[in-house]
């Protein structure tokens, strides 16, 4: 009698312990270790920029990003909006530069990994992107050939020691564009097609130098990547690579029944993809119709990778050759964030519509249908401690 | 007294019996949420029976995220050659409502059936299906493989 006893209190005991512990499955396991930092693989060369991997071009990039003179009227550079210390966004819900723009300031960790550039992909290289906001009239607002004049006469050593000699600008107008004023589209179609293009090529060459700068921007460890190789490893973790249980459940949802990971998944949390989730419009803002409108942006692009102004070979140009042009699910679509760092970088979305996590998945919770276009997310059943526990696990990708 | 304990004794034990049955159940089950996956044959007769279709990454490997080519060899059933096919590529993801993030082209014949289809891109893991609408001089026909990451 005594022995059953025993027995049977040996045996409750051994399934209380299993039950305390949240384990993981391998597949499970296989997914987190898919998320690590350690598995983010070596920053790719971009043939499309044979300056990219120029420290001289990186170093005038790095200037220029900081440089107050590249804007209209000497207020806004790049970091005004992509703080340097603030992971280069600005905590505000829409960018404001020389006027408000219509979306939220993306954060640059990692940048240079993706396929597409904005919240709806209407750039398909780093130094395709980093010409637009220049001329953009709510953001840095000037026009190329001001731009061209002002890299002569401010930083013309440095330029003709990466790109090579400048061309005769004396015959260039001060001001002229094909995407300003009245005036200097005017200007600009005024212009011979030679002229254009020399000033194109020193542009292209500014968005090259910038994008070889932003290829430094990488993201960090964080607390979740140190509790990732503990598990990987089967090693006993130590200090803030232990997870509590709370964290533990939340990165259990993450992967598993909050489907998460679908979207945000590999070691920076994102599919590189553009998805309608069904975040809402912000009132008083233009209407904003996500991926479906800027296929023709990107294809219009004389920047872009078909484009004159390309290195290397075509060979590199497949995603804007095999590009999805014109279906139903671009509709409301924008480019999926990655999630490292985002606890501390409120609001969120693409024009800062949630102030806060709690908001953020409380949105993926309801799963709310989309004003046009069909969301891809659908209700979830989560209790108050799952919410929780999601927005717990999250912030151990900015710890 | 005695025999109160005795009950509860019993109580506990076959409580703990039952949980070790379920234990086992539990840790025996396969921990896919799909036991039963989708057909992944890389060669298929097509729908209607015309050609007898195979689908290979050109790589030999899938890598999630990249830009890959595939190739999709095409035989009549007698097995010749189909030479000069057109064919379109659609496809997505069954299981999240979406379709291809790319869209995949044929770009080259490279004799004896072959086709190489290039901008095919998987960005999740999960159930994929790539979906071809083939014509030829032996007629139009359709086929669809799964590929699950
Ligand atoms: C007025 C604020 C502002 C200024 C100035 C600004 N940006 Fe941005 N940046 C934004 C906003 C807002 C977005 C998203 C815009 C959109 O989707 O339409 C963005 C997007 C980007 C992206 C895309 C990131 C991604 O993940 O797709 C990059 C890269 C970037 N900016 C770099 C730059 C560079 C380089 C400069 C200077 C040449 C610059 N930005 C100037 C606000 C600004
Ligand atoms: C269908 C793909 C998809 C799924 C599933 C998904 N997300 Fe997202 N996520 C996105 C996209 C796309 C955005 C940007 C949407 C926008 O700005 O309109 C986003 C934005 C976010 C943001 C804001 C980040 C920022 O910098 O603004 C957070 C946080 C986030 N998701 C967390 C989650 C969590 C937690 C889950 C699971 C409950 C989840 N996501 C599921 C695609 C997805």
């Amino acid at each position: 009698m005594r022995r059953i006893a025993r027995f049977a209190v040996l045996m409750a005991m051994a399934v209380l312990a299993g039950c305390g512990k949240t384990d993981f499955s391998d597949a499970e396991k296989k997914t987190i270790a898919s998320l690590a930092l350690n598995t983010l693989p070596a920053l790719k060369t971009d043939t499309t920029n044979r300056f990219a991997d120029v420290p001289a071009a990186a170093a005038l990039g790095s200037t220029l990003f900081f440089d107050l003179g590249m804007s209209r009227d000497g207020t806004v550079s790049c970091s005004t909006c992509h703080k340097i210390d603030r992971q280069f966004q600005d905590d505000l819900p829409q960018a404001v530069g020389v006027g408000r723009t219509n979306r939220r300031t993306m954060a640059l960790a990692g940048v240079a990994r993706d396929p597409w550039f904005f919240w709806d992909g209407r750039r398909d290289s780093l130094w395709a992107q980093a010409v637009t906001p220049l001329e953009n009239p709510l953001e840095q607002a000037g026009n190329r050939a001001a731009y061209v004049h002002y890299i002569k006469a401010r930083f013309g050593d440095r330029y003709e020691r990466i790109f090579g000699p400048l061309p005769d600008l004396s015959t260039v107008p001060a001001n002229a564009s094909p995407l300003g004023t009245d005036a200097e589209r005017a200007t600009w179609n005024a212009m011979s097609d030679q002229q254009r293009d020399a000033v194109n090529r020193v542009f292209a060459n500014i968005g090259k130098a910038i994008a070889a700068f932003e290829r430094s921007i990488e993201p960090a460890q964080t607390r979740f990547d140190r509790f990732a190789l503990d598990l990987a490893t089967g090693a006993e973790a130590k200090g803030d690579a232990v997870f509590s249980s709370e964290e533990m459940l939340g990165l259990k949802l993450f992967i598993g029944k909050a489907k998460c990971v679908t979207c945000h998944n590999g070691p920076r949390f994102t599919d590189n993809g553009f998805h309608n989730t069904g975040v809402p419009p912000v009132a008083g803002l233009p209407p904003d119709r996500g991926r479906v409108d800027a296929v023709g942006q990107v294809e219009a692009d004389p920047f872009n990778c078909f484009g004159a102004y390309r290195d290397g070979d075509v060979s590199a140009c497949g995603e804007l050759r095999f590009v999805v042009k014109d279906a139903p699910e671009l509709v409301r679509a924008y480019k999926t964030p990655s999630l490292r760092g985002a606890a501390t970088r409120p609001p969120y979305m693409h024009a800062g519509q949630f102030s806060s996590l709690d908001a953020v998945v409380a949105h993926y919770a309801k799963a709310a249908p989309s004003v046009e276009g069909t969301s891809e997310v659908h209700p979830l059943q989560l209790s108050d401690r799952e919410r929780a526990a999601l927005v717990a696990f999250l912030k151990t990708l900015a710890e | 007294m005695a025999s109160i304990w005795r009950y509860v004794l019993a109580g506990f034990g076959l409580a703990a019996l039952l949980a070790g049955v379920l234990a086992i159940v539990y840790l025996t089950a396969p921990r896919s949420a799909q036991p039963f996956g989708p057909d992944v044959s890389r060669t298929k007769k097509t729908d209607n029976g015309l050609y007898v279709a195979t689908f290979v990454p050109e790589r030999g490997v899938v890598r999630q995220g990249e830009l890959e080519s595939w190739l999709l060899t095409l035989k009549t059933k007698t097995g010749a050659s189909v030479e000069r096919a057109a064919i379109a590529v659609s496809g997505g993801m069954p299981q999240h409502s979406h379709g291809l993030p790319t869209s995949p082209q044929v770009t080259d014949y490279l004799g004896d059936g072959r086709y190489r289809i290039e901008g095919v891109k998987f960005t999740m893991s999960g159930w994929w299906q790539l979906r071809f609408a083939i014509s030829s001089g032996a007629g139009s026909d359709t086929v669809l493989f799964n590929v699950v990451l």
